[in-house]
């Protein structure tokens, strides 16, 4: 009877995650689905004005959309070939005890907090940045930089599992052809492990489109859409974390509705990195 | 039959038997929770709005609690419109908000100006430009200036920086400087006063506004047609880009005695002369 | 270019990445903590902040950091491990699991905002909680609660079979079994994921900001507003309120995960030390 009791219990445990997401979903569609039927969804999600508080006012997201594009691309841009050098690092080339260091030096990357982030993209890279190039300093450049370093753990400690699933035998293959090491691991290692290198990438991404505080210190939230990596830019997360406390009534709702976009954007990014692999968490930690 | 396993794993504490200690556990737990759910509000009020009059609400709150020991006021700076939202709503007892109410909340909020507060158009303070007119900042905000040299500085880009949509800062200065004229999209946008003044103070070729009250020695105030912002020239009327700073409440719903107390000591001598001390022009009992 | 040169050119850039990524780190962290170091001193870390934060400590931010992070805790915890104990010891796999699985996953994808947002229009509004700790505190719950399904599920994992066999030969139910057998092993491991999730929480700042609110007061009930040394550290350096403590808030911040990854490694190497002595 007690174990009956508890196996009841259990099962409400599990399915909390379920009913989590189930409210999360439920109440961000219900904030957010209205506005968007008002508008149109294509007005939405194309509008080139963002200006809520106009008579009428203009819902448009598409400056934070092509915002968000610009600096997700950018962030992969560096993330990605610094993260899958790393990985290759941790693998193949670093001494053990090196590595030792560096595993804890990259938990800790992961572990800061991404208000230190932003700070940084705004004292230290963008006056850098301002001098160097010209133009406000806060840009998509800036920001694509730091999230770059923000998303590195997880390509990292992705890659790495992917690097490492490589069956030996593959690997020994190749060496025993003949290949120096470098080729070994240019053409088998790594196009053995690209799914997962794959995963750890979509990842990457789906953290940096949904990156907000570190933006909005660094991406300068100008609604224009952006030309160049020297300008600044909106992204659909920044907008919603800087408009989110002033807004009310139907600016509130676009902005429900830009987490709506988010979200969807986000979710589809989730499930596809999945489809690629499903890492353990504990034989490296997780970010 | 029923056997207890008692598992000798050393991390274990000897002696106790494992399904007692899970109830003593559980109990804690239960305790823990029972000490956090505290009465509601001991004794406190929660006063949210404006992050312009944030700053000010949170001085004198700070002064108020240090006189009278065991209360708590509790300032929110969440923005002007979700603090009436907030005091219509009833979840704050008080709101804050530095631009005029519209008829329909106006309507249903009594409301008190505790101060008034002059909008300051800041440059930094190696920009040789000390006054603009209102066509030219105008022509800045409006995207249609773009160089400094326009205005009488040297050749360099301007970076426009202002407030978000729905910010009573942003309203205040739509209205009183940009008269209907839309703001534009290049311009960057921030959070809160205190960071457009940080920005404007690094970035040499920058404008912004923010409130009179805290400009500092990091920025540049400019004359606007010819009159300096300061307090005497918004008292004797002559600075016309003034807005007010406001308390509201719910109509026909009292005041706690410490939020009615509160109240009272803002609009009193001493809450007032604090006022004026931190740059703010008198209050009054009407708008 | 001969092999050779090529490889040499690759390892060089591999080795030039190695470096960037710890010089980067050792920067972001030197650059917090040496402009920080000065201001730290006892009355700062025990006093109330005054000015706004300008001057005085940061107590009430650490105050609430810790509190906010331990209701996350108490609430999320035993759902976590309640969780995994049914994926693991109490079905099969079936659709139901795998879809429960599947909503794990995807809670750990929903970026901060989106819990933000929820908070926001759950807890603080629809339920009427107010900005409040307990608000804070359930939104932050459901941020760490995959990581702790999934640690849990982890550690319950490797425990041996023989264990539980064991313990079924003697007679034991499934509950008795998982709460003599399993859970005291898989303690370690368990508790790392609870650690880790203890340090985002920590660091959080969008879902926290909208939930838990950013009054300065010290919190007198589940219900009183809070403000964490993450948000309060975004306000000073936002704000241009005051750098000097704003680098000071970073330092504690850091030095806070910092003291959260050891502790969390210092587990791992145990429960590593653990199972290979089992095996």
């Amino acid at each position: 009877m007690k174990e009956r009791g508890i196996g009841i219990l259990l099962l409400l445990a599990a399915l909390g995650a379920l009913i989590a997401l189930g409210l999360i979903t439920y109440f961000i569609f219900q904030a957010g689905v209205p506005l968007i039927a008002r508008v149109g969804l294509w007005e939405f999600l194309s509008g080139m004005r963002w200006n809520p508080t106009s008579k009428p006012p203009q819902f448009g997201i598409l400056p934070m959309i092509v915002g968000s594009l610009w600096l997700t691309v950018g962030a992969l841009v560096i993330g990605v070939p610094l993260g899958l050098a790393v990985a290759v690092f941790m693998v193949e080339l670093a001494p053990p005890q090196l590595a030792m260091v560096m595993r804890p030096a990259i938990q800790l990357l992961a572990g800061i907090p991404s208000v230190i982030y932003g700070f940084i993209g705004l004292t230290l890279l963008a006056p850098l940045v301002r001098a160097a190039f010209g133009g406000p300093g806060l840009s998509v450049l800036t920001g694509a930089i730091i999230l770059g370093f923000m998303i590195l753990p997880t390509i990292i400690a992705i890659s790495e599992d992917a690097i490492r699933a490589v069956p030996l035998a593959i690997r020994e293959g190749a060496l025993a052809l003949g290949s120096s090491h470098w080729q070994a691991i240019s053409g088998v290692i790594l196009p053995t492990a690209r799914s997962g290198i794959i995963a750890g990438v979509i990842l990457g991404m789906g953290r940096a489109l949904g990156e907000t505080m570190a933006v909005i210190m660094m991406i300068g939230n100008s609604l224009d859409i952006p030309t160049s990596p020297l300008q600044p830019a909106t992204t659909l997360t920044s907008n919603i974390g800087l408009e989110l406390a002033y807004a009310s009534g139907p600016h509130r709702e676009a902005l429900f509705a830009t987490g709506v976009v988010l979200f969807i954007f986000i979710m589809i990014l989730n499930a596809l990195a999945t489809t690629f692999v499903r890492r353990p968490v504990l034989s490296r930690s997780s970010t | 039959m029923h056997i207890t396993l008692r598992h000798s794993n050393p991390e274990l504490p000897r002696g106790a038997r494992p399904s007692a200690r899970w109830r003593r556990l559980l109990l804690l737990w239960l305790m823990l929770l029972l000490v956090a759910c505290g009465p509601r509000d001991a004794g406190g009020i929660t006063v949210t709005g404006s992050t312009s009059v944030t700053p000010f609400a949170e001085h004198l709150a700070e002064l108020y609690q240090h006189a009278h020991a065991g209360v708590a006021i509790n300032i929110q700076g969440l923005g002007s419109s979700a603090g009436i939202r907030a005091a219509l709503d009833g979840v704050a007892e008080i709101g804050m908000s530095s631009r005029h109410l519209e008829p329909d909340e106006a309507s249903q909020l009594d409301q008190i100006v505790i101060a008034r507060d002059a909008l300051a158009v800041i440059v930094n303070p190696d920009n040789p430009i000390t006054g603009l007119s209102t066509a030219q900042i105008q022509g800045i905000f409006g995207g249609r200036i773009r160089s400094w040299d326009a205005v009488g500085g040297p050749a360099l880009p301007i970076t426009v920086v202002g407030r978000e949509a729905g910010s009573g800062t942003f309203s205040a200065f739509e209205e009183l400087v940009m008269k209907g004229k839309p703001t534009a999209t290049l311009a960057l946008r921030q959070g809160s006063n205190g960071a457009i003044r940080q920005i404007v103070a690094q970035d040499p070729n920058a404008i912004g506004y923010i409130s009179l009250g805290i400009v500092d020695s990091t920025v540049k105030a400019l004359a606007i047609n010819a009159v300096v912002p300061s307090v005497e020239h918004v008292e004797a009327g002559t600075y016309t880009l003034v807005r007010p700073f406001l308390f509201v409440w719910r109509k026909g719903q009292p005041l706690s005695p410490l939020g009615q107390a509160f109240v009272d000591y803002v609009m009193g001598a001493a809450g007032q002369s604090e006022l004026l001390k931190a740059g703010l022009v008198k209050g009054s009992t009407t708008p | 270019m001969s092999s050779a040169r090529v490889q040499r050119l690759a390892f060089g850039c591999i080795w030039a990445a190695a470096i960037l990524t710890i010089g980067v780190l050792a920067l972001i962290i030197g650059l917090i903590v040496w402009r920080g170091l000065p201001s730290i001193s006892w009355e700062f870390l025990t006093g109330s902040p005054e000015n706004l934060g300008r001057d005085g400590g940061i107590l009430p931010t650490i105050i609430g950091t810790m509190v906010l992070g331990l209701v996350a805790l108490l609430i999320a915890t035993p759902l976590g491990i309640g969780s995994a104990i049914y994926l693991t010891e109490y079905t099969y796999e079936s659709r139901f699991t795998r879809a429960i699985r599947f909503c794990t996953e995807s809670l750990a994808g929903v970026p901060s905002i989106i819990f933000g947002l929820f908070g926001f229009i759950f807890f603080v509004t629809y339920l009427q909680m107010g900005w409040s700790i307990l608000a804070g505190g359930l939104t932050l719950a459901l941020m760490v609660l995959p990581t702790i399904i999934r640690t849990s599920e982890e550690a319950i994992r490797t425990v041996p079979q023989s264990y539980r066999d064991v313990s079924y030969s003697l007679g034991a139910t499934r509950w008795k079994m998982v709460t003599t057998a399993v859970l005291p092993s898989a303690l370690p491991g368990i508790v790392t994921g609870v650690i880790l999730s203890f340090g985002r929480a920590v660091s959080e700042t969008a879902a926290v900001i909208f939930t838990a609110g950013t009054a300065l007061n010290v919190p007198t009930s589940i219900f009183s507003p809070v403000r964490t040394m993450a948000v309060h550290f975004y306000i000073l350096a936002v704000e241009g309120i005051s750098l000097e403590k704003a680098y000071a808030t970073g330092t504690v911040l850091i030095v806070t995960v910092l003291l959260i990854n050891v502790i969390a490694s210092s587990l791992i190497t145990r429960l590593v030390r653990q199972r290979v002595r089992r095996s």
